[in-house]
């Protein structure tokens, strides 16, 4: 089991590798000068080119890629004179649009996406799988009628249009809620989950179709399974044969595929952010679109790539406790 | 005369499925006596799974419809509630399928397994006890070094392994009715012959009886006592193993011994495989099922298109044919 996490693990670090290197290359293959993008449009070009030497774009695309790399562990300067920013490590960045260091933008946005993307996660595994559960064993009764409709819901409408709708009516008809206004869970914990719930709930609802159908399919999937059979014939009490037996054969892949799913949405849940107009990661990243602003971008595609390669090898790891079969590969 | 242990009387299975009614089982009736050994055969799709299935009652489905009466000692096993049908399950009655690959849990170890086999029946037994309890069924349905194998997982072991252990599972709370359905058919031949051995030890020392599904007509002439021939759905002949191979009184039964090489049969007689295949249950023919493959149906001036033969004595047998019983007692060369 030590090996297998310790490999899984060195391939992860190679992945990331890879990934970061790509990354960074896509994003200096761009025809846009990075340079050119640090000041206005009738920027003088003296300012553009003390920029770029300020900001390393003149060297080679490797020599960039190291210190970008360097100042993740160690922290980087900009520029050498008095007039030089300090970002600390882990730097990601300084974007010149607006004037502060990429990290510290990650470090504000970054707590919001996660405050999202747990709380939904939290909300839909549990109705997910409650639900899909409920509709396996009550198969052609009314919780399965209620967990088709439930999903079909989930599954035709685009968040955003739910979202306006969730916003529509809690918010503005029955003001059951405030509009959504995010503070930090530190600041006022009550404010904070006000402003979550209907973000939460909206996503919750589209991932829980996904997870609903999974669940029941999974389920009725081992339910026919000899070993299950077996655990019948046996005797075992239906209770215990429904948990040792089919949930766990039927939700260890389940388990897989959450994982996965949680480190995209932490990447920044894009339309969720601005449909509730919450200052994530997802804002951040469609707000540096906009304005074309590089330094963001990079940092935000290689976080979610992060999410996703650490994501994966930690699946993995688990997948080997939960399944003996891969354990002992 | 003392009861016999399992007696099942004119069991009907039917599932319902969108194509249709699949009558699996029609009106099957037999006995088996405690510790005695009985065969089921047939060629593959006859019911004898269903058969077996309903007197676990582990037929599952949306629509499924048993009819009949199945006395485990004397009582109705069909109308039991399910917590009493839970209770004679694993410990008065116990099964063996065909693929040992997938009958084990995957998720837990085969000591786990064996000793909640155990556990379920016996509950509030120490863990001390049930480590003793599955260290001795694993070695005794002789797995070597049983101290480091139940601490293994299922992929860990082979299929012939895989079976002993799910043989010691089946046996740890020493039934009294043994149900293996092809126990071996999925192993190889040199495994299924130790299985089977391992089986009939067993079952001497527990004095078990033992329903044995197979199609393998040489299995059944060494290990069992009598024999049943299903035919799509139905009892065609019930007797002795020796009745069964020296004289059998059904054409199927005749056709079945046929179509496989015995031993002692001289080297140039040719196999002779049935012709046809069996009747769909869906939309069975009427009269006798077999007719429309028995070569003397047509001596019978479409009798046996129209009735259904019930099962009569022939001699020491039981046989369902229309034709005189001294055709089917007459000794297979000479007449037939
Ligand atoms: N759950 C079910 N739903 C519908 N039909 C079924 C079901 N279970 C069994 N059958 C049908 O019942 C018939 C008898 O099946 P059964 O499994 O008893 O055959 P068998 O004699 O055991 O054959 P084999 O030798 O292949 O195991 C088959 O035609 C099968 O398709
Ligand atoms: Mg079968």
């Amino acid at each position: 089991m030590f090996y297998f996490i310790a490999r899984r693990s060195f391939f992860a670090v190679i992945l990331l590798f890879v990934v970061s290197i790509f990354t960074f290359w896509i994003f200096s293959a761009l025809p846009a000068d990075p340079a050119a993008l640090t000041c206005g449009k009738n920027c003088r070009p003296e300012v553009i080119e003390a920029n770029r030497i300020r900001l390393g774009y003149d060297k080679p695309f490797i020599e960039q890629y190291g210190s970008y790399m360097k100042g993740i562990f160690v922290g980087r300067t900009y520029g050498e004179d008095e007039s030089g920013v300090h970002c600390a490590a882990p730097s990601l960045g300084y974007s010149y649009d607006r004037h502060e260091c990429v990290s510290s933008l990650v470090a504000k946005t970054l707590p919001v996406t996660a405050s999202i993307a747990f709380g939904a996660f939290v909300l839909w595994m549990v109705f997910g799988i409650a639900l899909g559960t409920l509709a396996a064993l009550r198969r052609g009764k009314w919780p399965d009628h209620f967990a088709t409709v439930f999903s079909v819901i989930g599954i035709s409408f685009p968040s955003f249009f739910l979202g306006l709708l969730s916003v529509l009516f809690f918010v503005i008809w029955t003001k059951i809620l405030p509009f959504p206004n995010y503070v930090g869970i530190t600041e006022n914990p009550f404010e904070w989950f006000t402003a979550l719930i209907l973000p939460w709930s909206v996503l919750a609802l589209l991932s829980a179709s996904t997870y609903i159908r999974l669940t029941r399919n999974g389920i009725l999937e081992v339910m026919n399974e000899e070993f299950v059979r077996l655990g019948i014939a046996k005797g075992l009490p239906r209770k215990k044969l429904i948990v040792k037996y089919v949930l766990r054969a039927a939700l260890t892949p389940i388990a897989t595929i959450a994982g996965i799913d949680l480190a995209f949405l932490l990447g920044g849940a894009i339309v969720t952010e601005s449909v509730f107009n919450l200052p994530g990661l997802g804002k951040l990243t469609i707000a540096a679109v906009v304005n074309s602003d590089l330094p963001i971008l990079v940092a935000t595609t290689l976080i979610s790539a992060l999410f996703i390669v650490v994501a994966n090898a930690f699946v993995d790891i688990m997948y080997g406790f939960l399944d003996p079969r891969v354990r002992t590969k | 005369m003392n009861t016999p242990l399992l007696s099942v009387r004119d069991l009907h299975v039917n599932f319902g499925t969108s194509e249709g009614d699949v009558q699996a089982v029609r009106g099957v009736s037999f006995d088996i006596d405690r510790g005695e050994t009985l065969a089921i055969v047939g060629e593959s799709g006859s019911g004898k799974s269903v058969t077996a299935s309903a007197i676990m009652r582990l037929n599952f489905g949306a629509d499924i419809r048993v009819s009949g009466s199945a006395l485990f000692e004397g009582k109705d096993i069909l109308s039991m509630g399910e917590e009493e049908v839970r209770k004679m399950r694993g410990s008065d009655v116990a099964m063996i399928f065909q693929d040992p690959l997938t009958a084990l849990n995957p998720f837990y170890t085969v000591g786990n397994q064996i000793s909640e086999a155990y556990t379920i029946h016996h509950p509030g037994t120490s863990k001390k006890e049930l480590r003793a309890l599955a260290l001795d069924a694993i070695e005794k349905v002789g797995i070597p070094e049983p101290v480091k194998r139940i601490k293994q997982y299922p992929h860990e072991f082979s299929g012939g392994m895989r079976q002993r252990i799910v043989i010691a599972m089946a046996l740890i709370n020493q039934p009294k009715l043994l149900i293996a359905d092809e126990p071996t058919t999925a192993l190889d031949v040199t495994v299924q012959a130790q299985i089977l051995e391992l089986i009939g030890v067993m079952q001497e020392e527990n004095g078990t009886a033992v329903i044995l599904i197979t199609h393998d007509l040489g299995v059944v002439a060494e290990v069992t006592e009598r024999v049943l021939v299903m035919y799509a759905g139905r009892l065609v002949e019930k007797a002795s193993v020796i009745d069964a191979f020296a004289s059998p009184t059904h054409p199927y039964t005749r056709g079945l011994l046929n179509s496989v090489k015995s031993l002692d049969s001289d080297r140039h007689s040719r196999l002779e495989p049935i012709p046809g295949i069996p009747p769909s249950l869906i939309d069975l023919p009427t009269g006798c099922p077999f007719h429309s493959r028995c070569r003397y149906a047509a001596s019978l001036n479409g009798r046996c298109s129209t009735e259904v033969p019930e099962l009569k004595a022939v001699g020491n047998s039981w046989s369902a044919c229309h034709l005189p019983v001294d055709l089917l007692a007459a000794p297979i060369k000479e007449s037939l």
